[in-house]
């Protein structure tokens, strides 16, 4: 007896595999894509109510490999009606698949299939769709679903996708190396993106978008597994891990935001961040380091900590001022200035603070008020943090964060007229 | 990220344009339409009815109290509206100066507000 689980990871496992076998025989990734998906959504209905067949791989590409033919018949046929005098011949007819393919992947495709669907002629929100589709083998109502957004959005999203792939030449193939590593890259971020997208829900909508993070976990563990010594996978994995394991712990009953200070770290998730430091630790003996293993290396740090005040801040610090020298990006700054107030006293971050004043990429952005107000607040000047809490709230377009930010202070307010 | 944009018009600004402009201007909102939703940008959107046959509802002291209008005396008045997911708020508006009736009326572009939140 298979469970709906069962059958929604084993599906979700084969994809890649499935749409690999058909690309390679048939080329036309759109279409094939197209055919992939009716074959899953066929099997989700069929496996579910009849049991899994003896090769389910085998069931999916002959399953998708009809539907292709058919949809290459349709296609053929509706140009023949439009242009009587064209005796066009579908371009595949010659290539008839094979009767179920049961020998095992010669060639794993799951690398190759990141790569194309996170192709750079494709914006981010498009790559995090087509992945998670052809990929991730999920449904375009699932990633709608997770998206919030209506069905018929992120079907034309998707759609898009493939038509821009298709008219960037994007080829069926793994790129040579100083490419490749530059794809690679783009492929990391995708990942980041969709695990933050699952990870930043609030509690009211986590069921509905755990997914992503389940997926960008799962995709990332994929990943590793076919390139088991490249240290920025291994270091985005263990990030992902030991940033999941505090999930339990990041909002309250009522959905509010609790801050990383005040959380109950009994909730943390003790098996994912023993994985976690045990991934980092181990990636960062090796060497080279990048950016994605400095942030996980702080997450480490952090997770190390049984309280929030046995944190090892001054270790934070250094990681920091080498995130920065990697990538420099107002975003990192402003969590060294935290950290740097954390060692050297509230004003030392406010000093670190002012250097972004005027930033075009941080104009108007609530973590830069937020982070000032803390860090005023620490520093005693209550006005002040107030004044910063209550802007930083203001320019929020999130609904928890804003209702955080308020109420920090309205808490400052009420120790203000104490004091009095 | 979504953002709605809000269509502002004088009232019987498009009725007042003489037909051919008019039809012009429905092929080009057409065009505009389809070309957000092949984008996979659109989440969705209408066009508003005329304001006067509207009604404004005020709750004073539990008393609900529903007037006509807004009356066409207003300056300028909500006409439509669409909802956009799109990567930032330059993209939003870049759409929306896509859209006919940016260059004869006005459109305003806002944030929607989000579930999502990072702890700090």
């Amino acid at each position: 007896m298979t469970t709906d689980t069962g059958v929604e990871d084993l599906l979700r496992g084969l994809a890649p595999q499935v749409l690999g076998v058909l690309i390679r025989r048939h080329g036309r990734f759109d279409a094939c894509e197209d055919a992939v998906q009716e074959a899953l959504l066929a099997a989700a209905v069929q496996w579910r109510a009849e049991g899994v067949p003896e090769s389910p791989r085998g069931w999916l590409i002959t399953v998708a490999s009809r539907r292709l033919a058919d949809a290459v018949r349709s296609d053929a046929a509706r140009r023949r009606r439009e242009d009587a005098a064209a005796t066009l011949e579908p371009e595949d007819a010659a290539a008839a698949p094979a009767p179920g393919d049961e020998s095992p992947a010669e060639e794993d495709d799951t690398l190759t299939l990141l790569l194309l669907c996170c192709h750079p002629a494709l914006s981010p929100a498009s790559q995090l769709a087509l992945t998670l589709r052809a990929v991730g083998g999920l449904t375009t109502a699932e990633i709608a679903h997770a998206f919030l957004v209506p069905e018929a959005t992120m079907a034309q999203r998707i759609s898009r996708a493939k038509q821009r792939i298709k008219a960037a030449g994007a080829r069926f193939e793994i790129p040579a190396d100083a490419e490749r590593t530059e794809r690679l890259r783009v492929v990391l971020h995708v990942l980041y993106l969709m695990f933050n997208e699952g990870y930043t829900a609030s509690s009211g909508l986590q069921l509905q978008r755990a997914e992503l993070t389940r997926e960008a976990i799962r995709l990332t563990r994929a990943v590793r597994e076919r390139l088991p010594d490249d240290g920025e996978v291994a270091g985005l994995l263990a990030l992902m891990l030991l940033t999941d394991a505090r999930r339990p712990a990041r909002t309250g009953p009522d959905g509010a935001l609790i801050p990383l200070a005040e959380q109950d770290r009994r909730r943390w998730d003790a098996d994912a961040i023993r994985d976690g430091i045990a991934l980092i630790t181990a990636t960062l003996a090796r060497g080279p380091v990048g950016p994605y293993q400095l942030q996980a290396a702080i997450a480490a740090v952090h997770a190390e900590a049984a309280r929030a005040e046995d944190t090892d801040w001054k270790q934070i610090v250094a990681l920091y001022t080498l995130l920065e020298r990697f990538t420099p990006n107002p975003m990192v700054t402003l969590n060294h200035a935290v950290a740097v107030a954390m060692v050297h006293g509230p004003r030392a971050g406010l000093d670190l603070l002012s250097t972004l004043d005027g930033d075009e990429r941080l104009a108007e952005h609530h973590r830069l008020d937020a982070v000032r107000a803390h860090l005023l607040e620490m520093a005693g000047d209550v006005a002040a943090a107030r004044a910063a809490y209550r802007t930083a709230a203001r320019r929020t377009t999130s609904r928890p964060e804003r209702r955080y930010l308020e109420a920090r202070a309205a808490r400052l307010a009420v120790r203000e007229s104490a004091a009095r | 990220m979504k953002y709605v944009l809000l269509v502002y018009q004088a009232p019987g600004a498009f009725d007042a344009l003489p037909e051919e402009e008019r039809n012009a201007l429905r092929a080009e909102f057409d065009a505009f339409s389809e070309e957000l939703t092949a984008s996979g940008e659109l989440i969705g959107g209408a066009g508003l009815a005329d304001a006067p046959s509207g009604r404004t509802v005020r709750v004073r002291n539990g008393v609900p109290v529903t007037t006509d209008g807004p009356f066409a005396e207003a300056k300028e008045q909500l006409a439509g509206y669409y909802v956009v997911d799109c990567e930032s708020i330059d993209r939003a508006a870049e759409i929306a100066a896509r859209d006919p009736a940016s260059r004869l009326w006005a459109i305003e572009v806002r944030a929607v507000m989000h579930e999502a939140g990072q702890e700090m």
